[in-house]
């Protein structure tokens, strides 16, 4: 069986996902509403301008809307007991996995979009930099959807819920880690070596680049840290549910 | 191919139960095999490894020529699985559903709309192919996942008890489809509780307790395994006493059953002659008597109480 025939198959378990899971309550939460009221408690009140705002809102809103499908869906197939049937059927574990990394993705750069072309619509961005940073934003979405993905192996919990608390445990503090609130560059010596351990710091970076002109890492830098992550997640993703799945359908 | 289905030495453990004990057999093409058990014997362990969902800890398994661990994938290719708790996805329509695991076996889009309007329209569910699979009754359920299972026209179908709890005109039509398909070619390897279905269905059967088989034969060479389970079932015109017929060397036991009596004896010819010389002996008239082969139920319960007794003794 081909790369591309797994690829197709995979797609196939993205539009699934799109169809069951967009509208799903707990995505709706803490994928949308959840960093809407996060990002107003800390700009209001504020004096900011909406271009400084603009590379956090971003950041926030890719993070959360990619990492709010993936640490969901296998726990809610595992109780339905369609994560069974999706494993008898011809597809590679890792197709599985990266179809619902996929749906993430969509998701995740579908909303992230809007600030973006906010950004290019009003506050003046150029073409160039608006091209670059969609094309940051997916692969961001791609590094983070993996993220979620792993974070819902382990414990291998049926219980969606559970799923998204325990993976808000290292969401939350990527967060503020991430010079989303504050840049990195004014944080201190271990405050920058902790940030420099979280994806999301790349990606602000990145939009801080080309936004605001005064990135703290070299572009090519924060693009390899992204795809470096990416590796990392989708690999460790697979790995873990792989050790887990016995336990997922015993 | 004449095994479509090989397993040899497979054995699967989860902590320190042993699920799988080193069970081997063949299913041989075209057949119907009968996988009967009580709960927790190990049926849907031994499926959940012959259809590449898990892996067994020792011996192999081959399916459609394939060995099941090392290319589960064209294994699950060839495959149809109807698995014991229905699991399609209630969020979606039966169509979206029947299209969806179309895509995952990568049947191109012509045949999955004929295929899906095909199937739907020969299980009752084309009026409800565009309602959420959440509204249908547990026999709908159950007939969808049928019609999954054969959307990728697979050489052999698993069946997971696919009439377990089902309404009766539900499970007959299921057990007709069954029947249908193993007419077209289909291998089929059934798992079930009811012993009557196995009876109908199966051309052979193997009876699995506590991970081990405890016999595979065809439904009738099991009952001539048994012949001591026979019986002759008397009613007389007076109640009696079972213990006025204990007198006969080939009676195993005497159960009364209802207002009739049952003798159960390896040698049913001599019992006729000896109930009928006693009921001229008693001045009494036989109302009815017939010859009864152990039912498969009777054969079931007999082969796990004995594997149970050997368990012991190995055990003890």
């Amino acid at each position: 069986m081909t790369f591309t025939e797994q690829i197709k198959r995979a797609i196939a378990i993205t539009k699934k996902d799109i169809k069951i899971y967009y509208s799903k309550g707990p995505v709706i939460i803490f994928g949308l509403l959840f960093p809407f009221f996060l990002f107003l408690a800390y700009t209001i009140g504020r004096e900011i301008s909406a271009r400084e705002l603009m590379p956090g809102l971003i950041g926030m809103t890719v993070f959360f809307t990619s990492t709010s499908i993936g640490p969901g869906i296998i726990p809610w197939e595992t109780r339905s007991k369609t994560f069974e049937r999706l494993i008898c059927c011809p597809v590679e574990f890792w197709a599985i996995l990266l179809g619902d990394m996929f749906s993430s993705v969509i998701f995740g750069t579908m909303i992230s979009i809007i600030p973006v072309m906010f950004t290019l619509l009003f506050l003046g961005l150029d073409l160039t930099s608006f091209i670059i940073i969609v094309l940051s934003l997916i692969l961001a979405s791609l590094c983070f959807s993996a993220l979620g993905v792993l974070l819902s192996s382990y414990p291998p919990t049926d219980i969606p819920a559970t799923a998204m608390m325990l993976s808000s445990l290292v969401k939350f503090p990527m967060v503020f880690i991430s010079g989303i609130f504050i840049p990195v560059e004014r944080l201190p010596y271990w405050g920058r070596v902790i940030s420099s351990i979280s994806p999301l710091t790349y990606f602000t970076d990145i939009t801080r680049h080309l936004i605001l002109k005064n990135g703290y890492y070299m572009l090519p830098l924060d693009f390899l840290a992204i795809v470096l992550f990416t590796a990392f997640f989708v690999y460790a993703a697979i790995k873990m549910h792989e050790r887990t799945l016995p336990q997922r359908i015993s | 191919m004449t095994s479509p289905i090989k397993v040899d030495n497979l054995t699967k453990r989860f902590g320190e139960i042993v699920a799988v004990d080193h069970v081997s057999f063949k299913v041989r093409k075209g057949e119907i095999f009968g996988f009967l058990g009580p709960n927790g014997a190990g049926k849907t362990t031994t499926i959940r490894i012959l259809t590449g969902i898990l892996k067994p800890d020792e011996g192999k398994a081959f399916v459609a020529g394939y060995n099941v661990v090392e290319e589960p994938v064209k294994v699950k290719q060839r495959i149809g699985v109807v698995p014991e708790v229905s699991n399609a996805y209630v969020d979606l329509s039966a169509w979206s559903n029947l299209m969806l695991i179309g895509e995952l076996y990568g049947v191109p889009k012509k045949e999955r709309v004929e295929r899906a309007t095909k199937f739907l329209k020969e299980f009752g569910l084309y009026q409800a192919r565009n309602r959420l699979v959440r509204g249908f009754s547990k026999g709908m359920k159950q007939r969808l996942l049928l019609c999954m299972a054969l959307m990728n026209d697979p050489e052999i179908l698993f069946l997971d008890e696919p009439t377990s709890g089902l309404d009766v005109e539900s499970a007959r039509l299921v057990r007709e489809k069954i029947q249908q398909y193993n007419d077209d070619g289909k291998t089929i390897f059934i798992s079930t509780h009811n012993m009557e279905e196995a009876n109908l269905l199966c051309h052979r059967i193997a009876i699995i307790n506590h991970g081990q088989i405890a016999a595979i034969d065809t439904p009738e060479n099991l009952r001539l395994q048994s012949m001591e389970l026979q019986y002759v079932e008397v009613l007389f015109n007076k109640p009696i006493k079972k213990e006025e017929l204990m007198h006969h060397p080939e009676i195993v036991k005497v159960v009364p059953a209802g207002n009739k009596i049952r003798i159960y004896t390896a040698n049913p010819s001599a019992i006729i002659e000896f109930v009928v010389e006693f009921a001229k002996k008693c001045e009494m008239r036989i109302l009815s008597l017939n010859t009864m082969m152990p039912s498969l139920e009777d054969i079931f319960i007999k082969l796990v109480r004995e594997h149970r007794e050997n368990d012991f003794y190995r055990t003890d």
